[in-house]
């Protein structure tokens, strides 16, 4: 059997994909946090816990309307946004006069009080999301077999990420929103709604977070403490490709993803560490992150 | 005698605890350029933050086309037809010169197309995918008057247009000031360069202690020379 370094080829394909996959979960939270960080400051502590909520919005969807997996990738991130904007109107709204720290504080509360009433609603046990008939089965590759499903998470998630990123970079919407991050004083004054346009940032932000979520459900359990676990790891990502750099933290996810995959093949034991380990090399060197634009 | 486009009337504004507006009152006629002469920190910029509700407190009246602003929000100021150019320019860093230009919606018609843009400032197309920031101060300031006329905003409050040009350049702006007059628009100057404002403006207004002291016409500015530089401390 061929063997790179002692391992043999399709274990290290197998990893590759692996991490590709978990690589584009990341691309997807960390994509949400870098456009609400970008846009309000808010270091979004709550994203993990919308990504939770996307994944039981496709259960429950399921489960009581027998409403399916692609229907959900529709409904359960507009639900979320909803919820999203909700919040931002009532509560973390109040926090973009006040230190980013407070912020922080304000959404990891957010972020306990949603895991708590889930896990009070339906325990701890993960609850099991079938693929959906269309993605089942793999297809041989020559060198592997490729899960289908894995293969659309990859390419689902790339083409969002594509998505926002050329609204945000190429069109006049997105225009607006990068100027009100520089003076939102003065785009309100030119008659642009800059309170009603932060709102939908943040619903758009949830959005990403609940569709990242329907992808995640088939693959990982759908369990209220699936965003938490996540979310650590995302947010060393986001620091790591510069906080509020889109295209630095689709980077370093894909990036990110694969090493911790490698990783796990050569050195297991270190595989949840591998990205804090590059983590603080990156902030020793770059303190602004890889992309970051360093203010 | 043209209608009063911009009624001011015992305008307060308050930044946190001090009290910077104290009851200012004037008014610009439609097709009027109409000055604020006054030292520094007498309150002139205020006043155009406080028109455009950009100031945390304010209180009075201002009425602008016969609709009463005082507690409207910016946007909706900005919806009403009056624009506004802030002292720094607001060049947006992260939007090149097209994206600078074209970022305020339109709000009524009759703003400028494009093509005549274009026409008076041909720097803006060279430079068009510039990053903003990137242009040098005269363009910036040019950039900055250009993306309000576009939008159909008939007042255009202008803070300081000239601040830290050179002669050269102040001249352009001052003959781009004039064009725009020409075309219908009204504009609310403030100015730290009297000589330049007397070539321009209809009628001054000097402020002193976030009040305005006095009033003069154009016409009989040679004659209140001595008067204004007492005033102004030149």
């Amino acid at each position: 059997m061929f063997t790179v370094f002692g391992i043999p080829l399709q274990l290290l394909n197998g990893q590759l994909l692996l991490g590709l996959v978990n690589g584009a979960f990341y691309a997807l939270l960390s994509l949400g946090l870098a456009v609400i960080f970008g846009m309000l400051g808010i270091i979004n502590f709550a994203h993990g816990a919308l990504y939770m909520m996307g994944a039981f919005v496709a259960y429950l969807l399921l489960e009581n309307f027998n409403i399916g997996y692609w229907w959900a990738l529709l409904l359960a991130p507009l639900t979320v946004a909803l919820f999203g904007a909700l919040m931002e109107r009532l509560i973390i709204r109040r926090m973009y006069k006040v230190d980013h720290v407070y912020g922080l504080l304000l959404t990891f509360a957010l972020a306990m009080i949603i895991q708590g009433v889930f896990r009070l609603l339906f325990n701890n046990a993960g609850l099991p999301y079938r693929i959906p008939a269309e993605l089942q089965g793999s297809i041989n590759l020559g060198f592997m077999f490729m899960p289908i499903y894995r293969a659309w998470v990859v390419v689902a998630a790339l083409a969002v990420c594509f998505t926002t990123w050329f609204v945000i970079e190429r069109t006049s919407l997105g225009a607006r929103l990068r100027a009100a991050t520089e003076s939102a004083a003065l785009v309100q004054s030119f008659g642009v709604n800059v309170p009603r346009m932060i709102l939908l940032t943040y619903a758009g932000g949830a959005a990403l977070a609940a569709f990242a979520g329907v992808l995640a459900a088939p693959v990982y359990s759908v369990n209220a403490n699936m965003g938490e676990n996540f979310m650590i790891t995302v947010f060393a990502i986001v620091v790591i490709g510069g906080m509020g750099s889109i295209l630095g933290s689709v980077v370093a996810s894909i990036f990110l993803g694969m090493a911790e995959g490698l990783t796990k093949l050569f050195y297991p034991e270190a595989s949840a560490l591998v990205i804090f380990v590059v983590m603080i090399i990156v902030l020793m060197t770059k303190p602004s992150g890889l992309f970051g634009k360093g203010h | 005698m043209p209608e009063t486009l911009l009624n001011v009337k015992g305008l307060n504004a308050w930044y946190d605890e001090s009290h910077v507006l104290h009851g200012v009152d004037f008014n610009v006629r439609a097709g009027e350029i109409v000055t604020l002469l006054g030292r520094n920190g007498a309150g002139k910029s205020t006043t155009l933050k406080s028109i455009m509700g950009l100031i945390p407190r304010r209180a009075g009246s201002v009425v602008y086309s016969g609709k009463e602003l005082i507690n409207a929000r910016p946007d909706q100021i900005g919806n009403a037809g009056i624009a506004f150019c802030p002292e720094d320019r607001g060049i947006f860093r992260s939007l090149n010169v097209t994206e600078n230009l074209m970022l305020p919606p339109v709000i009524a018609p009759g703003g400028l197309d494009l093509q005549t843009i274009y026409t008076l400032f041909p720097n803006l197309k060279e430079r068009a995918s510039s990053q903003g920031t990137m242009l040098s101060g005269g363009e910036q300031q040019m950039l900055a008057i250009a993306r309000i006329l576009r939008t159909g905003a008939r007042l255009l409050l202008l803070d300081e247009p000239t601040e830290g040009l050179a002669p050269v350049i102040v001249q352009q702006i001052g003959a781009m000031i004039r064009e725009i007059k020409k075309r219908g628009f009204t504009v609310l100057l403030v100015e730290q360069n009297f000589t330049f404002a007397a070539t321009l403006a209809d009628r001054h207004y000097v402020m002193e202690h976030g009040r305005i002291i006095d009033e003069i016409g154009n016409e009989n500015l040679h004659s209140a020379t001595g008067k204004l530089h007492a005033y102004l401390g030149v």
